[in-house]
């Protein structure tokens, strides 16, 4: 299966582009000359099992990790040579765990989303942009509370919101619905793909639910041992013999309300 | 959409009003305190050098004591616990055993690149070092400044200086006068600089990958903050000796009461580190009239305390 996204066919620039990217830790390749194409526009959602080289492959798309070899780029910026406060602007990435060692509010936490643009001064515009994006994830009523007077879940949202209030291209999340409760995961899923449907954002996300991949995302890229298995649209990618190639468990598809639901408990 | 946007604060809010009515109303009890009879003089020439420089001292060792804490994301650090405080005094006994009766800007600029030195020293071994406990990193501070004074030390005994070196090593105002305070102004330059970049300190608090995603480059906002902090230390040292843990009591305080968002802390930091100083030096002045205890000695004392609690309070809650 070619790894790149086949579906991009009404291509207006790429998102994301990464070209032969490797990346070893000691004598473990933990990326294997991933290619992958993501067209401007669109959620794509990275899933495989563990130590498949997801997290590691999105710190390498985020800057935030250098590739041992291969090139990236973001929204046509090559993420190792732009200047970090350029890549800023177009680029916003968020790591699984996330901890602060100071203390913050929501809202200051928020604004600082803004700092590519600001640099600390925030306008009126700015302020409006983290109103809004404190009201998108249900957070307006704790936007005054210090982070750590938050349950797992709000401070998750919280730093979401920093992320979405950088308005930038491409948007890369890690695990987003981690600590989320189901209606929280499901609107958080709802509003990325808003972002990626009206304001045209490319939004890549690792998650380990399957079924959250096949009903929000446009492509899929499926990972195992370093090496994308398969990329492609959910009705590509949610059938039980390619699951259960990458997964190495039987995994079960059915049709449920047109939407496609995988099974794999006992 | 509605959205109800809050309009971007320009007024200090009136707490802050309220803290410098009280920072005045300590200067001037300080002004009016002294065993010499009040005149224009005395107020000119020792009274009022001695308040500013409190004032000066207290704010930007408090501020310093901030940058610290944001920049090595550790709440126990300031400048005395991490050996910049010890390295800036042995730049001192050093400079004055290689040229007896250089000026004071030599011996500033010689404490300054020391205390460099000591930072930089304790920031490479808190990084080789495997720590994750918050704890253990101003203990291997405290640890690097108990050998950079030991050889500060020996240096001193050895060229008959230990008592020169305790008069230097111990916060002290009272020879404070007109003449030889003023590098102490330099500080309040440098402290206007941290109000300017305050929020990038903000965000290099909140470590490397949220700094990369800002696209703030973290480790020349480290360079400018650790210079900022070994320069204040330098000059502190020099012209008023050592005042232990201010820097780790105000920004805790603060940090409590307004987070730690530096645009918003800051304020706070100065103003309650010029208080304190001026109210330890109070105290030391009145509790033994007419001598005087130290005010360095009178933090240290408080210091410690709260220091304790603070490790104490943190052990509880782990």
């Amino acid at each position: 299966m070619t790894a790149t996204a086949e579906t991009s066919a009404r291509t207006r620039g790429h998102g994301v582009r990464a070209e032969g990217v490797t990346k070893r830790y000691g004598r473990s390749l933990v990326v294997d000359d991933v290619h992958l194409d993501l067209p401007l526009g669109g959620v794509t959602a990275l899933i495989g099992p563990n130590g498949a080289g997801k997290s590691t492959l999105l710190s390498i798309v985020g800057r935030l990790l250098g590739a041992d070899a291969g090139r990236v780029s973001v929204a046509g910026l090559d993420v190792a040579t732009t200047r970090g406060d350029e890549l800023a602007k177009r680029l916003a990435v968020l790591r699984q765990d996330n901890h602060l060692d100071i203390r913050l509010t929501v809202r200051d936490l928020v604004t600082f989303g803004r700092y590519p643009h600001s640099k600390g001064r925030p306008t009126a515009e700015d302020l409006e942009h983290v109103e809004r994006a404190l009201a998108y994830l249900d957070l307006t009523e704790l936007a005054d509370r210090f982070l750590d007077q938050l349950s797992g879940g709000q401070r998750q949202r919280a730093f979401v919101a920093m992320v979405l209030c950088q308005d930038t291209d491409v948007i890369l999340l890690d695990e987003p619905l981690n600590n989320l409760d189901l209606r929280h995961a499901v609107a958080m899923m709802g509003r990325l793909r808003d972002a990626a449907r009206e304001l045209g954002r490319t939004v890549v996300v690792v998650v380990h639910d399957l079924n959250v991949a096949s009903c929000y995302a446009d492509t899929i890229v499926a990972m195992r041992d370093g090496k994308v298995a398969a990329c492609g649209t959910p009705a590509e990618i949610m059938r039980p013999d390619l699951l259960e190639e990458i997964y190495g468990l039987p995994v079960r598809v059915h049709e449920l309300d047109g939407q496609l639901i995988a099974t794999y408990y006992g | 959409m509605t959205v109800t946007t809050r309009p971007a604060r320009t007024t200090p809010p009136a707490a802050l009003v309220g803290g410098v009515g009280g920072l005045l109303v300590l200067a001037a009890i300080s002004c009016l305190i002294g065993v010499a009879g009040m005149s224009w003089e005395v107020l000119w020439v020792s009274r009022l050098p001695r308040t500013i420089g409190l004032v000066l001292a207290g704010a930007a060792l408090a501020v310093c004591g901030l940058l610290m804490q944001l920049l090595v994301r550790n709440r126990f650090v300031e400048p005395s616990t991490v050996g910049t405080t010890e390295a800036a005094g042995l730049g001192l006994v050093v400079i004055t055993l290689l040229v007896p009766g250089s000026p004071l800007m030599v011996k500033m600029v010689t404490a300054a690149l020391f205390a460099l030195a000591g930072t930089w020293l304790f920031l490479r071994v808190v990084r080789l070092m495997p720590v994750r406990e918050p704890i253990l990193v101003p203990l291997i501070g405290l640890m690097l400044g108990g050998v950079i004074s030991a050889m500060t030390t020996f240096l001193a005994f050895h060229h008959d200086l230990l008592q020169t070196l305790n008069t230097w090593m111990t916060g002290d105002f009272s020879g404070v006068l007109q003449g030889r305070y003023e590098l102490l102004w330099l500080v309040a330059g440098l402290v206007v600089i941290a109000f300017v970049a305050a929020d990038r300190f903000t965000v290099a608090g909140m470590g490397e990958t949220f700094s990369a995603n800002a696209g703030l480059d973290h480790r020349s906002v480290l360079a400018v903050g650790l210079a900022i902090v070994s320069v204040v230390s330098a000059v502190v040292v020099v012209t008023v000796g050592v005042i232990p843990f201010l820097g780790l009591i105000v920004p805790n305080v603060v940090s409590a009461l307004v987070g730690d968002n530096a645009r918003r802390g800051l304020p706070w930091v100065a103003l309650l580190g010029s208080g304190l100083v001026l109210a330890c030096d109070i105290v030391g002045r009145l509790v033994r009239h007419p001598y005087e205890i130290p005010v360095g000695t009178v933090m240290g004392v408080l210091g410690a305390v709260f220091f304790l609690h603070l490790l104490l309070r943190r052990s509880r809650a782990a």
